[in-house]
Formats: structure tokens, C-alpha cells, sequence
């Protein structure tokens, strides 16, 4: 941490500077909930299918979820895929054996990786650095392990199938969710209750912990705040907001495949939040959006794609570890009017 | 007479070698006391231990008749006893009145999600004030990083304060600054002692003859002498080890 913050990884938004020229991004700063929801609103009209929008935007919240942990408290974990396979499971199995409505089953997706969390968390804040990583990637794959073994409930390596949920009733309405644009906007409602919800998180008092923690852990012990607490609660915290864009992907994919908790969805998360920028509000949307139209352009004349998004994370994270938006926020800050 | 701060027989051993042996000192309520020696006589272990840092190897620490050794960190801060760092310690990137204001609001709230901080106007308040107290108003936006190392060192304190201390811990507060600066931070702790107990440690023997009403040697990890600083003056042990070198 203390080396990702000389690098200047870390970009905190609360400290604005003052000065001419960034009135449209300070402006964005301080709305930067209405910011957000506006312009995810648009963006679905400025990509290529309206189904990848949708991933866009479970993407970027899995990854704003993922930034609460890292980009604020500082703890760069490993294991984010199963709290959002577990966040998918959740809301899948009680839609598949219990008949669930939608609404009730996205609660029961953040219920259930925010309990996956505080397990995962309770084990893994007692270590530091490059050990808090590897012991949340070990546990995750246990939990990778755990599903894929027990067939009965989540269907094994045939992932749960069966998530059907074909029209849905809002406020007296009838839409119809196989239409990929009423799905893009009503996942938008959810995910502007979780935006509006995570900046009340960042601004309060708590908010004002975690980032203590990240800077500097045993001041923050000696100003009385005890340290662990502080870190578990941030990682369930994370868990649940996961556990949200889990939800929003078993309703979308009507599936849940088993290799969502691979560890290459813990090492996506970590390539999108780098990409948008660590500790930044808007930085993951950013980040998602980047990574799935580059995957899916580069998919089109080459099935290597990996190997260019893999370069590409390889210039960012030497030569812009702000990533996009933390970039263009620094730059517009320290750029002399 | 009572005291604030007692340590019993406080020892501490990193691996075989042994940096404090079996110190007792007792530490009167609000009087300013200073720790002494020379490099390498244990004073910031000794330091480290009573703040909680580390835990002794063997003795214990009571502070306001309670024993508090072995306690987490966090728990000292929260019984009353805060400390600055002998290096310099904030939070780098956050600003000099957000470093204040969250040492502030341990006071307050912890745990809370909902109330924007803007909202909680008494923590920005006590934050001007304190920021003010210690002299760094006017850097109040400024970056912590940013900000010279006497300013720096200011700040701590100013932090410290924000925990409504009844104890202060200072580890060598004057260390790298000028000396206008020094003068300007002792005059500070002379003011802030007339309010509550404060220890400092310091091997700048002149600095604290003048203003401490207490005085604590160390010598090679052992307690050489303690008492006012007239005592110590007289002392012919201390006069040996530490002021016969002619330079204090």
C-alpha cells in the first residue's frame, strides 16, 4: 500500500483542490451519484447491443464493490469472485427451488455474500500486505469448491439453470424483462439505489475510517479506532454491494455457470477497478465499460484478446496507476489554469 | 499526591538482547515530565511500552489505577491517553483539518453510515479550533504530505489533542525541526501541561531543564535517576554519564 500510494494509486476525491478550470469536474465530484446514474442513463445507446450494456453495468458495480475494499480501506483482495458467485447463487437458488420473487431474491443474493464476506474477512484481516490477498484467494477457491461439489442445490459444473424470470410487475406494470432495454433500465434502478447508498457510505463518518486505514492503520489505532473492526466491516460492506451485481447477473444470464467463481473473475475485477481508477466514485464504470467493449472489439478479429487487454494493464499499471478517471481527475486538479 | 501513569518493573527484551530492565517510575498527575538519556539508553522503548506500541516483557503499566497492560492500541486512545510519533505520523493524503477532525470524531461516532460528516458541524468546529491552537490555521486545505515537517509535527499534536487526552505522549516533538521552530513547540507543551499530564521524551537535555517539573534518566536500559530537575542537576550519577560531556 504504502508504495501504491508514492506511486499516487490512491486518489482521494474528498480533497478538491481549490482553483479555475475544473468546475465541470468539480461539479461531477460533488453530484457524482446524479453524475453517475446520468450518465449510465445514455450509455446504452452508445454501444454496439444493449446486452453488453447490461454487462457494463453489473460489471461496474461488482467493481465499485471491489473499490469500498481496495480503493478506500486499502486491502487488495483476491477473492471477489465468490462473493459475487455467491451473490448469483443466492438469488438463483431461491428463484429456482423456492419460487421467490425477483426483488426478494436480489435481498437474498446480498444476504448471502455478505455472510460468504464476513467469513472470508474474519480469516483474512488478520493478515497484511501480499498474505491478505493470497488467504482471500485461497478461501475463495474453497468456496468455488464447496459449489461445484454440491450438485443437489446449485446444479455443479452444469451451473444453476432455470432463473426464469420473463415479465415483472413494478408498481402495478407489467414489463416485459426479456426485452434487453426495460432489463438495462430496471437493473439501473437497483444499481442507482446501491450508487446513492455507497456515496452515503464514502461521505460519512465510517467513510472517513476506512480512508484513515488506508493511509496509515496504526495512526488510525492510535486515534482510537479499532482497526479490525474497521476492516471487517468494510469487507462485508464490499461483500454486499458484490452480492448486488451477483443478483443482477443470475436475473440476467437466467443461469448461474459454476466458473463465475473462478479466480479469473477476482482478477477482472481487479484489471477494471485498476483501468477506472482506484478509489475513485465513477472510476469503475469507467473501467468495466473499457474492458468489455475492448474485449468485445478485439474478440471480433482475434481470439488472443487477452493477451492485448493483458498488455494494456501492463502500460496502466506503469504509466498511469490512476487509471482513466483517476487520471483525468488529477490532471485537471494539478494542471495550472 | 496521585499519580496518573505507574510503571512497575517494566522490562522489554527484542530476541536475546534486553533494551529496558525493570523500570519503575511513577508519573504524577498534570505536571509535565520528561524522559531523558542518552542515544541508546532505552527511552523510546520505554516510551513504546507505556503508549502501548508494544508490550512489555515483563512488569505492568497502570494508568489511572487500572491496568492497562497489554491493551490494544485503540484502547489506550480511548481510556485517555494519546501520543505523537517520533516520526512523523499522519494521514498523508487527506488535509490538515480532515487529519483533526477524524482523530475528533472517535469521540463521537465510530460506526456511523448515514450522517455525511459536513452535517456533524461541532467536529469541523473543534477541528478549526484545534488547528488554530497548534498554530497551522491558515494550512488548514493543505495536503498533509504536502506540508513543511515543524507544520507536520504540529499537526500531530493537534491530532493527539483532538482525542481529549487526559495523558499526552510526546516522542522527542522537537526532533528535525529549527530552532525557532523548537522554541515555538516548547512553549506549546508548556501551555498544553497546564491543562493535563504530559510525558515527552527527549535527549536535548537544556530543552527540558527549564519547563519540566520532572525529570526521568535512563542509562543503558536501567533507571538512573529521577526527580525534579534540580535534583537531577545535583545528581553526581547523572553529572557522570550524561552532563560531564561537556556539551549540555
Amino acid at each position: 500500500m504504502r508504495a501504491h500510494r508514492r506511486a499516487g494509486l490512491v486518489v482521494s476525491e474528498v480533497n478538491t483542490r481549490q482553483g479555475a478550470g475544473r468546475n465541470l469536474i468539480d461539479a461531477i465530484v460533488r453530484h457524482r451519484v446524479a453524475a453517475t446514474i446520468g450518465f449510465l442513463i445514455i450509455f446504452p445507446w452508445f454501444v454496439p447491443y444493449h446486452t453488453l450494456a447490461i454487462n457494463i453495468l453489473i460489471w461496474g458495480l461488482f467493481a465499485l464493490g471491489f473499490n469500498l475494499l481496495y480503493g478506500y480501506a486499502g486491502l487488495l483482495s483476491f477473492g471477489h469472485a465468490a462473493l459475487l458467485g455467491v451473490g448469483s447463487y443466492g438469488c438463483g437458488i431461491v428463484i429456482v427451488h423456492f419460487g421467490w420473487p425477483w426483488y426478494v431474491a436480489i435481498i437474498c443474493g446480498i444476504l448471502f455474500a455478505s455472510a460468504v464476506a464476513a467469513v472470508i474477512g474474519f480469516l483474512a484481516i488478520r493478515t497484511r500486505g501480499i498474505y491478505f490477498s493470497m488467504v482471500t484467494l485461497a478461501l475463495a477457491e474453497c468456496v468455488y469448491y464447496l459449489f461445484y461439489k454440491w450438485e443437489s442445490v446449485t446444479g455443479g459444473e452444469n451451473g444453476l439453470r432455470g432463473i426464469n424470470v420473463s415479465t415483472i410487475n413494478l408498481f402495478g406494470f407489467e414489463i416485459n424483462f426479456l426485452d434487453p432495454v426495460n432489463k438495462y433500465y430496471v437493473m439501473l434502478g437497483v444499481v442507482a439505489i446501491a450508487l446513492w447508498l455507497f456515496s452515503r457510505i464514502l461521505a460519512s463518518p465510517f467513510g472517513a475510517v476506512l480512508e484513515t486505514i488506508r493511509e496509515n492503520d496504526a495512526r488510525a489505532a492510535a486515534c482510537g479506532y479499532n482497526v479490525a473492526n474497521t476492516k471487517l466491516m468494510a469487507f462485508v460492506l464490499s461483500g454486499a454491494f458484490c452480492g448486488v451485481a451477483g443478483a443482477l447477473r443470475a436475473l440476467h444470464l437466467s443461469t448461474v455457470p459454476v466458473e463465475v467463481m473462478q479466480i479469473s473473475t477476482s482478477g477482472d475485477v481487479v484489471m477494471m477497478a485498476l483501468l477506472g481508477g482506484f478509489g475513485t466514485f465513477f472510476g469503475p464504470f469507467i473501467g468495466a465499460a473499457v474492458f468489455q467493449l475492448f474485449g468485445d472489439a478485439l474478440t471480433l478479429w482475434t481470439t488472443h484478446w487477452q493477451l492485448y487487454l493483458g498488455a494494456t494493464f501492463v502500460v496502466f499499471v506503469l504509466f498511469f496507476p490512476r487509471g482513466i478517471w483517476g487520471s483525468i481527475l488529477h490532471w485537471l486538479r494539478v494542471a495550472k489554469p | 499526591m496521585s499519580d496518573i501513569l505507574v510503571a512497575e518493573g517494566v522490562g522489554k527484551k527484542f530476541g536475546g538482547f534486553v533494551a529496558l530492565k525493570a523500570v519503575s517510575v511513577r508519573f504524577a498527575q498534570n505536571k509535565l515530565a520528561a524522559i531523558i538519556g542518552p542515544n541508546g539508553a532505552g527511552k523510546s522503548t520505554f516510551f513504546n511500552v507505556i503508549s502501548g506500541a508494544f508490550p512489555a516483557s515483563s512488569g505492568r503499566v497502570s494508568f489511572e489505577g487500572h491496568d492497562i497492560t497489554g491493551l490494544p492500541p485503540h484502547e489506550y486512545a480511548r481510556r485517555g491517553i494519546a501520543k505523537s510519533f517520533q516520526i512523523t505520523n499522519v494521514f498523508p493524503q487527506l488535509s490538515a483539518h480532515e487529519n483533526v477532525r477524524v482523530a475528533a470524531q472517535m469521540q463521537k461516532t465510530r460506526y456511523n453510515l448515514w450522517t455525511p460528516r459536513a452535517a456533524i458541524r461541532e467536529l469541523i468546529e473543534e477541528a478549526d479550533h484545534l488547528l488554530e491552537r497548534v498554530g497551522i490555521s491558515a494550512k488548514r486545505h493543505a495536503v498533509a504530505r504536502d506540508m513543511a515537517h515543524g507544520e507536520q509535527r504540529c499537526l500531530e499534536i493537534a491530532m493527539a489533542l483532538a482525542c481529549k487526552p487526559r495523558l499526552l505522549l510526546l516522542d522527542e516533538p522537537t526532533a528535525g525541526m529549527s530552532p525557532e521552530e523548537t522554541i515555538k513547540m516548547m512553549d506549546l507543551i508548556v501551555t498544553l501541561a497546564a491543562e493535563r499530564t504530559v510525558i515527552l521524551v527527549e535527549h536535548k537535555m537544556k530543552l527540558v531543564m527549564g519547563i519540566c517539573e520532572q525529570l526521568v534518566v535512563l542509562h543503558h536500559g536501567e533507571l538512573l535517576a529521577q526527580g525534579t530537575p534540580d535534583d537531577i542537576r545535583a545528581n553526581e550519577e547523572v553529572r557522570r554519564v550524561y552532563l560531564g560531556q561537556g556539551k549540555y
